[in-house]
């Protein structure tokens, strides 16, 4: 579909964005857990204060099968198409690409004749991704200048290397690989990038035969989950540079680049060190030319009665905080950290980037304003 | 106003509209000037991609002069129509936007997309129905005021053609980088950056029709 004017819901700036009028709706993948044979959905929940179903789920769209555990899912197109060497702004955003990370199924969502109630216009199989990409377990996606970028964990087999592919913004098709030169890359999780900058990150996890049967204890004491970043040369889609956080620091998970496009920044977060099951909060940078990382928040885990903590964790009597997401808001000032394990939201502002012998460090500007209960952790 | 002012005009018109095509270079010299937050780095950006562009029609006129010389005028009319019908329903139909360079990009580089962006959009085809039609007018030497046909004067037609062309270009590309970096504001694009691509690929189509009809 294509608009005369570019769709409204590009910003060339994130100031912007911020500008710009609230969303009314969000899209939520509610998964189907243990044994309940119905399929993964996509709820509507309504997000207009002035509505009569404020903050309720007021659709949910069932995949045809069971069995996708829908993932990070994102837009067709959005800023980026006003990227100034590959423009195309006309692109209407309406389509959601929801990837199913357990089917490797991909579904194209449409979401325009009726925003509540979106419909599934396209699907993927898995075997089209795994054939013209050689990838599977498809993750996190982000609307790219040139394409839509899609994260994948691994191989059709189950194990690496993960990597990223990319689909056509028209057609959806998957195109490829999108590595020309991986280097020592093979573990694999989220990418974003510094567009201004020619530049993409990526994380590490681990292969789908690493995860798809929970968290391995065993592979996680013996440091063996991702504790690295990559550098990418987004235009030469060629590896940089490799910047590991050391080994104790397991699952470096989400990748959340500043969104001033002159900056350089960007935070990642560690789920949980071996060393004492803290979660930390690290911050890339470019000081002077060479890519660097340096930790600037550590989350502790909190003290709880040995009866109330499964027994992997009643040695430590205490809960990990296990940081799993956290955003970073529009004007690149505070960090929202998710502490799964504690079931808290941290609020915190964090510097852009330590001046040499000053140690940086992201100050709390609010504690829990989510549950702080000492509910028994599960496994992921 | 005769025929070969009425080419020139044409061809500078043609030109400035090329120069307001946001995906033709403007933009991106203010996305570098934003970037570097300097509007000097805007100002550097535009004589790269005027020659880039410069470099493109120029190669497709020197192509068409070359099948020229081979081809009787009636056929070569109705070759460019098919071309520039097919070329310009095509990108209608089918708009893909790949990426030849990033945000860190030196002169040769700006100069490189220009010229890619250029041939790819059909930048010089689209100049074929005024070039073919003038021919036969006094169009080839209006600068020089050579009579004599020949290559020499088809030269110095083909490169005054694009000189013309590319001057309007970089001039309304330079007018409207500046009046949007420093007055208007990126914010502009919201609103003003209209579908220059379908409007580009019916200016195809009618030059086509244009070199077909006369």
């Amino acid at each position: 579909m294509v608009l005369m004017r570019p769709d409204p819901t590009f910003y060339p700036s994130p100031r912007m964005a911020m500008e710009g009028p609230r969303e009314e709706l969000a899209y939520v993948a509610t998964l189907s857990v243990g044994d309940d044979p119905r399929p993964d959905a996509l709820a509507t929940v309504d997000l207009d204060p002035g509505s009569g179903t404020y903050g309720q789920v007021v659709d949910s769209l069932e995949m045809p099968v069971a069995g996708d555990e829908l993932h990070h899912f994102g837009w067709n197109v959005c800023s980026a198409a006003l990227c100034p060497y590959a423009p195309h702004p006309h692109l209407e955003r309406r389509y959601l690409v929801v990837p199913g990370l357990r089917s490797s199924r991909m579904y194209i969502i449409d979401t325009k004749d009726d925003p509540r109630r979106p419909t599934i216009a396209k699907t993927i199989e898995p075997e089209v991704i795994a054939k013209r990409t050689g990838y599977s377990r498809p993750h996190t996606v982000h609307c790219g200048p040139d394409g839509i970028y899609v994260s994948a964990l691994g191989a059709p087999d189950g194990d690496g290397p993960g990597g990223v592919f990319i689909l056509d913004h028209e057609t959806f098709e998957p195109l490829g690989r999108w590595e020309v030169d991986r280097g020592p890359q093979y573990l694999h999780y989220d990418f974003w990038w510094h567009l201004g900058h020619d530049t993409l990150v990526s994380s590490e996890w681990g292969t789908p035969n690493m995860i798809e049967n929970g968290l391995d204890p065993q592979l996680l004491t013996s440091r063996q989950y991702g504790h690295r970043l990559h550098i990418w040369d987004l235009r030469r889609r060629r590896h940089q540079q490799v910047l590991d956080l050391g080994d104790a620091h397991q699952l470096a998970l989400e990748l959340r680049p500043a969104h001033d496009p002159t900056k350089t920044h960007g935070f990642v977060n560690v789920t949980v060190s071996v060393e004492d099951l803290s979660s930390s909060v690290w911050t890339w940078s470019r000081p002077n030319g060479r890519w660097a990382v340096e930790k600037v928040a550590s989350i502790p885990p909190e003290p709880a009665e040995t009866g109330q903590l499964p027994p992997a964790l009643q040695p430590f009597g205490a809960v990990p905080p296990l940081v799993t997401d956290h955003v970073l808001t529009l004007d690149d000032r505070l960090l929202l950290v998710s502490c799964w394990g504690t079931g808290e939201l941290r609020a915190t502002t964090c510097p852009i980037r330590s001046t040499p012998g000053r140690p940086a460090a992201c100050g709390s500007v609010g504690s829990s304003i989510g549950r702080r209960t000492r509910r028994r952790p599960t496994a992921r | 106003m005769n025929g070969g002012a009425t080419a020139w005009v044409t061809l500078a018109g043609l030109g400035a509209f090329h120069g307001l095509n946001p995906g033709m270079g403007w933009l991106f010299a203010v996305a570098l000037g934003l970037q570097e937050r300097r509007r000097g780095a805007v100002l550097q950006a535009l004589p790269p991609i005027a020659a880039g562009h410069a470099v493109a029609v120029l190669a497709a006129l020197a192509a068409l002069q070359l099948v020229r010389t081979a081809v009787p005028p009636r056929a070569l009319a109705i070759v460019s129509a098919v071309l520039l019908v097919g070329f310009g329903s095509w990108r209608l139909v089918r708009r893909r936007h790949p990426r030849w360079v990033g945000m860190r990009v030196n002169a040769r580089e700006l100069a490189l997309w220009s010229f890619v962006m250029a041939s790819a959009h059909g930048a010089g085809l689209m100049l074929f129905p005024i070039v073919l039609r003038s021919q036969a007018t006094e169009f080839q030497h209006p600068v020089t005021g050579l009579a004599a046909a020949g290559l020499t004067d088809a030269t110095g037609g083909l490169l005054a053609a694009a000189a013309v062309h590319t001057v309007a270009m970089l001039a309304m590309m330079a007018l409207v980088a500046v009046a949007v970096y420093d007055h208007a504001g990126v914010a502009i694009l919201r609103r003003a950056w209209v579908n220059l691509d379908l409007l580009w690929a019916g200016a195809l189509v009618a030059a086509g029709l244009f070199a077909l009809f006369t």
